[in-house]
């Protein structure tokens, strides 16, 4: 199957041997798309590389460069103060990125399992957070929004709303999407594919990933709480300002793809809450959002540091290694779609051909992050 | 009709077999135009989509485009197929969904050949689908193809099996398998004649298994775009992929239409006469309020049954009525549906719906035994129950 397949969600060519529908052997074959973004790192300096991180997973960009920028300002220390309302607007901006590429990996796994009309749903729900981007940042997929030490221009004027906005479903403001999410979007997905018999009897039992598996193969997201283990970095090992703000981990029970599909859709329901939280937050407190004195040249002090988020598909994470130059002297990127595709040759064999588009659907992987 | 008589008998055949040949033919594009224009409209409706709405004159040009783009399209003929296989296969699927035509009655006498045996020949030529689908794929010579057609020729197969069991009951309520005979026997009691009240176990498993049968939705695995690009069609491009998609919508309305001939009545309805004279009456208040309006419309409504050709007009236009109900059902359950597995397709007709057709003609054949025995007695409660049953049936 692949690298040029309706489902292989870009450019991904699994090796299969089959028993008449039956897989009994399944391998991926990556490299198609390398861009060798480690490599090009070491020649920029600290603030191109946030560029490059967009392009990693580019259904999740921001949460790439959050990770990327938080890692180097941990490598300043003391020396960058980040401002509160800068870190708001980021988790905000993760959150909705976080929305968006959920969106997108319910819908396409629905798209996989023959339902069109889901996939093309959520393209038009994500439509509405990409114009809030594109008036927040300018960009609708590589945002190159966030820098070191802050983020570039504050929210625009009058895109917060306020809480009762959403009754209009035309309405531009990030309440009036939240509200509008949250009394429709939800409700839809849930009665339309996630309540359908035909998706339930085409994902329940399929692909099952024991927790036991999923901790050896490191795997993280959605696909490590849809086999039942309670690890999400936001909680567990809190970056940023997450230990401020309320919000629950949705885990499956089976591990199935199933599971996690629903650990999908209900974190969903969650990022809304935390968006919620900082708009509340955003609306209160004006202030700064780029931290003062960043000097022009970055020259981060001698040393290296390894930071990890909890990314739309799982544990993003970023390894610095600054000699004292302007340049980065090494970046290795932890990409989770990478590391869920090795659970492809563990979890299909025994399936038939098409419970491999529904595994492939439900690990989500982005190929853009696999060959980085 | 003179000279018509005076020919000699073969040239009447020849003459005759020409001419239904050809109205069958050209009223099979038409249904592939409108189901074509219908699919596009309806999951443009479904799905946000803009273009088939807006293109052109509320979007009627789109279906045109489309044609248009599939006309230039280059011919791209793989290496080492079975040459003649994969040149005739999208004929042959062609020619089946166009022969089923024959027997549909769209009025009294008004069908091209009203064979004895009508069920049992949709049976056998739809038959032929399997063939096609089976032919484009092993001619490709590409895996996914063949996988395709193999998955297309079990389902079909299957489902073959199931759809035919389903009729069953409708023929032993007629006592015929011809399928004028069938719709006059829904027209007594105007639509609580039709079979989809007695015969509801049938229908359904009728309207599941055609879906099956066509390769529509959420049952479309000869072609499952996901898992198998696109199934027995993969290494088509051009009009000989538009064959294809000619004969499923031509399939489409056909089973459509004998869906309604089979359930909802067919052909019968209020004709244009009955239509005016009730709405005169309506303009009279029933005789209440008379006025010259009223009076005149019913007049000309009770004028107008007597014409056969306006009669024969109201049917098909009943017909087709009930026909596109049944083309808008199967693409409202092909955009929402998400798609089913091949084991649990088959599992699904063999172990659930064959049964369940088989326990429907179980209970039509007690229901109707009981009926006719217990018809003489005088009505008590239990007898009363019985006939009511009876009427039903």
């Amino acid at each position: 199957m692949g690298p040029q397949h309706p489902s292989t969600h870009g450019v991904l060519r699994l090796m299969v041997k089959l028993d008449g529908e039956q897989v009994t052997w399944c391998e991926p074959d990556v490299g198609y798309l390398h861009r060798c973004f480690e490599k090009l790192s070491e020649q920029k300096t600290y603030p191109q590389v946030i560029p490059y991180t967009d392009r990693t997973d580019y259904l999740a960009a921001l949460l790439n460069e959050q990770c990327y920028v938080e890692a180097v300002e941990k490598l300043f220390g003391d020396a960058i103060q980040v401002p509160e309302r800068a870190l708001y607007i980021r988790v905000l901006m993760a959150e909705l990125q976080r929305i968006t590429s959920h969106l997108l990996a319910l819908g396409s796994m629905a798209m996989d399992l023959g339902a069109v009309t889901p996939f093309l749903y959520c393209w038009r729900d994500r439509e509405k957070i990409y114009s809030i981007f594109e008036r927040i940042t300018g960009g609708r997929m590589l945002y190159n929004y966030l820098r070191i030490g802050g983020v570039r221009n504050d929210l625009p004027e009058g895109i917060i709303g306020t809480p009762q906005d959403g009754e209009d479903k035309s309405d531009k403001t990030i309440w009036g999407f939240i509200n509008y999410f949250d009394s429709y979007v939800y409700p839809e997905w849930d009665a339309l594919v996630t309540g359908n018999r035909i998706f339930q009897y085409r994902t329940k039992g399929i692909g099952v990933l024991t927790p036991e598996q999923a901790v050896a193969y490191s795997a993280s997201g959605a696909v490590l709480r849809g086999s039942g283990v309670k690890w999400d970095l936001r909680k567990n090992l809190p970056y940023s300002i997450y230990d401020r703000l309320e919000f629950d981990i949705p885990v499956g029970q089976n591990g199935d793809c199933f599971d996690r599909w629903w650990v999908r859709q209900e974190e969903m329901l969650q990022s809304s809450r935390i968006v919620k939280q900082c708009l509340q937050w955003l609306a209160e407190n004006p202030g700064p959002v780029m931290a003062p004195k960043v000097p022009r040249v970055l020259k981060p002090p001698k040393g290296e540091v390894y930071h990890r988020i909890e990314g739309a598909r799982g544990e993003v994470a970023c390894y610095v290694v600054s000699d004292g130059s302007a340049n980065p002297y090494k970046v290795k990127w932890r990409s989770p779609a990478f590391t869920h595709l090795q659970l492809m040759p563990l979890l299909v064999p025994g399936h038939k051909i098409a419970d491999i588009i529904a595994i492939l659907g439900s690990i989500d992987v982005v190929l853009g992050e696999v060959d980085r | 009709m003179e000279w018509w008589n005076s020919l000699p008998p073969v040239a009447q055949v020849w003459i005759g077999g020409f001419l239904k040949g050809t109205v069958i033919l050209i009223m099979g594009l038409l249904h592939f135009f409108v189901c074509l224009m219908l699919e596009r409209k309806l999951s443009a409706w479904i799905q946000n989509r803009v273009g088939p709405w807006r293109v052109g004159l509320w979007g009627w040009i789109q279906p045109v485009a489309d044609l248009l783009k599939l006309w230039v399209k280059e011919y791209i003929q793989p290496n080492n197929v079975d040459k003649w296989l994969y040149l005739i296969a999208p004929f042959i699927g062609f020619i089946s969904a166009n022969v089923v035509w024959l027997i549909v009655p769209f009025g009294d006498k008004l069908i091209a050949t009203d064979f004895e045996i009508g069920i049992i020949f949709i049976a056998a030529v739809t038959g032929y689908d399997v063939i096609a689908t089976f032919m484009a794929g092993w001619g490709s010579n590409n895996k996914y193809s063949l996988l395709g057609a193999m998955r297309g020729a079990a389902q079909m197969i299957s489902y073959e099996i199931t759809m035919v069991m389903s009729v069953i009951g409708v023929v032993m309520m007629v006592g015929s398998l011809r399928l004028s005979d069938i719709v006059l026997a829904q027209q007594e009691r105007g639509f609580l004649g039709w079979f989809l009240f007695p015969q509801i176990i049938g229908f359904l498993v009728y309207l599941i298994a055609s879906l099956a049968e066509l390769n529509r939705a959420p049952f479309d695995l000869a072609e499952a775009e996901q898992e198998l690009v696109a199934g027995h069609h993969t290494e088509y491009s051009g009009m000989r992929w538009a064959m294809f998609m000619l004969a499923e919508y031509i399939h489409l309305a056909a089973w459509s239409a004998i869906a309604a001939s089979l359930f909802l009545g067919g052909w019968s309805g209020p004709t244009l006469g009955q239509v005016f004279a009730g709405l005169g009456n309506l303009l009279n208040g029933f005789g209440a309020f008379a006025n010259p309006v009223g009076t005149a419309v019913y007049e000309w409504g009770v004028a107008a049954m007597g014409s056969t050709v306006l009669n024969y007009i109201a049917g098909v236009f009943w017909l087709l009525l009930k026909t596109y109900f049944f083309v808008f059902l199967a693409m409202w359950i092909r955009w929402t549906l998400p798609r089913v597995r091949i084991d649990q397709l088959m599992d699904l007709g063999w172990k659930f719906l064959l049964p369940v057709s088989l326990f429907n003609i179980f209970l039509t054949g007690t229901l109707r035994y009981v009926a006719v025995a217990f018809d003489g007695l005088p009505i008590t409660i239990g007898s009363f129950t019985l006939r009511l049953l009876g009427w039903w049936l």
